[in-house]
């Protein structure tokens, strides 16, 4: 038994006329995780949550959750909750009435209910608030009133549509952790959907990459970021220069490539010399220095844009054949002085830090 | 020219809401104290059918009080009372019916797709756009002894002698309902189309049958557009006389109807007026007060918050 996934989704497809929101999708998930759905408004993310909680029906393939096959199994009855994205607090209900109405609903007993509402409302840190009307929150507040209603039938999935989107930027860097820190305390599986690839790498032990309806990629945070399957999720997942080449040789697990600028890559396998690549490389992994250091793939640019974020300063520099590269360079030190507009320098990247992208 | 428009950049706000203001109270303050004042004068024959309730005589200042109008009310209260219990009683129900016809209404209209809304509304008001009195006779011609339904009956031989239908509680209630559904279903409409789908959603997922929803949030959230609606069938509806006398029958008289009486029959003014005051009364406290009540609840949400402590 504990060998079979916790949700097991199965060549799942759903259309609306002729577009067709998920295509073919089969993925498991086990229990207890944090699981992320990441991709642009649009590519079907939505409407497999919808699936699950079971607002929408399946046109084919199959759901399971917990062994049982949910497709006959209405959204009341599921043991599946949802955080709506704009919370769908009940405006016209207390803080405690919202949590409660899960519990009443199940025909909990009064004390029960009370004393299951009191424990959600320490969880989520809103003790003492239950008496208050939605409108008489903070967007925080609501946002953790709505998790603790979701969470209220002790579901043994928790679904959560963009959980953090409508919070300005400070608190949702706060709330991503209490979320973490939440489902770790509960174990319950949560699957969050987003379009916020950086709230995705900060929540999810496995990210799910999702386009037109079908699941790209499944990989830990770092592994996609790292190790993208294809150019759309190297340029989704983060910032990425793109160089094309060509396979020039191979020798002693290296790779030489010629192009704008010529690169040395690790070969990763596979690759046979005339080969067309295309290489991502981050912008954290790219030096800038204003005279040459004589590492292996370096080239002289010229800064383009130059913008000071504080934590870091963002570049854009154009090398030799007009090719951009963007690259980040931390502020290490106080009144350093930096490479300003037009100034030239010299960007070098590792050949370890080349990503060959085959398409 | 200059100076006009000084003139209004420095009181054109004041004259906006002025102006209403000053015709309000020309034409609606104005007559509603004057039908007052007329409640406690004495009648008498003559142009106006009553002596002034105040004024400057030979003897200088005098005044004519006189309570005696509602004193009759009292003393006749069966031939006042029973037909201010009929109209409130018909407005009662006519309202009721408006909203169980209204309230699906209303919500399949909400429903719909934005290009078909705007359609279903126009459909809703059109019939405002034909005299009310032109509707009034085509409903007569439909429920008559040998009008169009009974004459369709008897031709399908469904029905042997006509159906009685007309001078009826049925015909009345028809009339009501044609007449006042519209004014029902916008103010729900307004609601519903307000009512996030999502709230439905999140209840259904928290376990909730359609009768819990509907119990639980849909009729909470709609309940303005019902209060709304309801007063604006009741209102008109505890004064309507025209569709009770057109399709009722005489044995139910509506204090519309009396009132006309007293005012063009009897030519009592002062009775007329007494009579306009106590449903006046009947109608407007119950809402003010409910208005009241309203309001005190929004303060005391507004003084809890402020209250309340930030975590």
């Amino acid at each position: 038994m504990s060998q079979s996934p916790f949700i097991r989704i199965r060549n799942v497809t759903r259309r609306f006329g002729d577009v067709v929101a998920v295509d073919d999708l089969s993925l498991d998930i086990d229990r207890g995780e944090l699981f992320c759905l990441l991709g642009a408004s649009g590519c079907g993310k939505t409407t497999l949550l919808r699936m699950l909680a079971g607002f929408e029906s399946v046109d084919s393939g199959s759901i399971e959750i917990d062994g049982i096959d949910m497709s006959r199994v209405p959204p009341a009855v599921r043991p599946v909750n949802i955080m709506f994205q704009n919370y769908a607090l009940f405006p016209h209900m207390s803080v405690a009435d919202n949590i409660a109405y899960g519990p009443r609903r199940a025909g909990l007993q009064r004390a029960e209910v009370e004393a299951r509402v009191e424990e959600l409302l320490r969880l989520v840190r809103m003790s003492g608030m239950g008496r208050r009307k939605p409108h008489q929150l903070s967007g925080g507040q609501r946002q953790r009133v709505a998790l603790a209603r979701a969470l209220a039938r002790r579901p043994k999935l928790l679904l959560l549509d963009e959980p953090l989107a409508a919070l300005d930027k400070k608190l949702r860097e706060d709330t991503q952790f209490e979320l973490v820190d939440i489902q770790e305390k509960l174990e319950t599986t949560f699957i969050v959907v987003t379009h916020d690839q950086e709230e995705a790498m900060t929540l999810a032990s496995r990210i799910g990459v999702m386009e037109a309806g079908k699941l790209v990629q499944v990989d830990s945070p770092r592994t996609l970021y790292d190790h993208p399957k294809n150019s759309f999720i190297a340029d989704f997942l983060g910032t990425v220069s793109f160089l094309d080449g060509r396979v020039d040789s191979l020798s002693g697990g290296m790779a030489q490539i010629s192009g704008p600028i010529p690169v040395t890559a690790v070969d990763p396998g596979g690759l046979t010399v005339g080969d067309q690549v295309r290489m991502a490389i981050r912008p954290e992994k790219i030096s800038l220095t204003r005279s040459p250091s004589g590492a292996v793939n370096e080239v002289e640019v010229t800064v383009e844009d130059m913008a000071f974020t504080g934590v870091a300063s963002n570049y854009r520099v154009l090398g030799p054949g007009g090719v951009l590269l963007k690259l980040t360079q931390p502020n290490m030190r106080r009144g350093e002085p930096a490479l300003e507009w037009e100034d030239t320098g010299f960007a070098a990247f590792d050949p370890a830090d080349v990503v060959l992208l085959r398409e | 020219m200059a100076g006009l428009r000084h003139f209004l950049n420095r009181h054109g706000k004041r004259l906006v809401v002025g102006l209403p203001l000053a015709w309000l109270l020309l034409f609606f303050a104005l007559p509603l104290v004057e039908v007052a004042q007329t409640s406690f004068t004495e009648p008498r024959r003559g142009i106006p059918p009553f002596l002034p309730l105040w004024g400057f005589g030979e003897d200088g200042f005098f005044t004519h009080f006189n309570l005696e109008n509602y004193g009759l009310l009292a003393q006749y209260s069966q031939d006042y009372l029973r037909p201010a219990g009929n109209s409130v009683r018909l407005a009662f129900f006519s309202t009721l019916i408006c909203l169980l016809f209204a309230y699906p209404m209303a919500w399949w209209i909400a429903r719909a797709g934005p290009s078909q809304r705007a359609i279903l509304l126009v459909l809703v008001m059109l019939p405002f756009w034909t005299s009310s009195l032109l509707r009034i006779y085509a409903l007569i011609g439909l429920l008559n002894p040998n009008g169009f339904i009974n004459g369709m009956l008897i031709q399908l031989g469904l029905i042997e002698a006509p159906l009685r239908m007309m001078q009826t509680d049925f015909s009345i209630y028809m009339g009501m309902l044609l007449t006042y559904l519209p004014l029902m279903i916008l103010p729900l409409y307004a609601v519903m189309i307000r009512l996030d789908e999502d709230l439905i959603d999140a209840a259904a997922d928290l376990g909730a049958s359609r009768t819990e929803i509907f119990r639980t949030i849909v009729l909470p959230l709609t309940m303005p557009g019902i209060i709304a609606g309801s007063l604006l069938v009741f209102i008109p509806a505890v004064g309507e006389f025209v569709i009770p006398a057109l399709l009722g029958g005489p044995e139910q008289v509506m204090i519309g109807k009396v009132l006309w009486t007293e005012f063009f029959r009897n030519r009592d003014w002062p009775v007329a007026s007494a009579i306009a005051m106590l449903l006046l009364a009947i109608l407007a406290l119950p809402i003010i007060y409910a208005r009241y009540q309203d309001g005190r609840e929004t303060a005391l949400d507004r003084a809890d918050a402020t209250r309340g402590e930030a975590p």
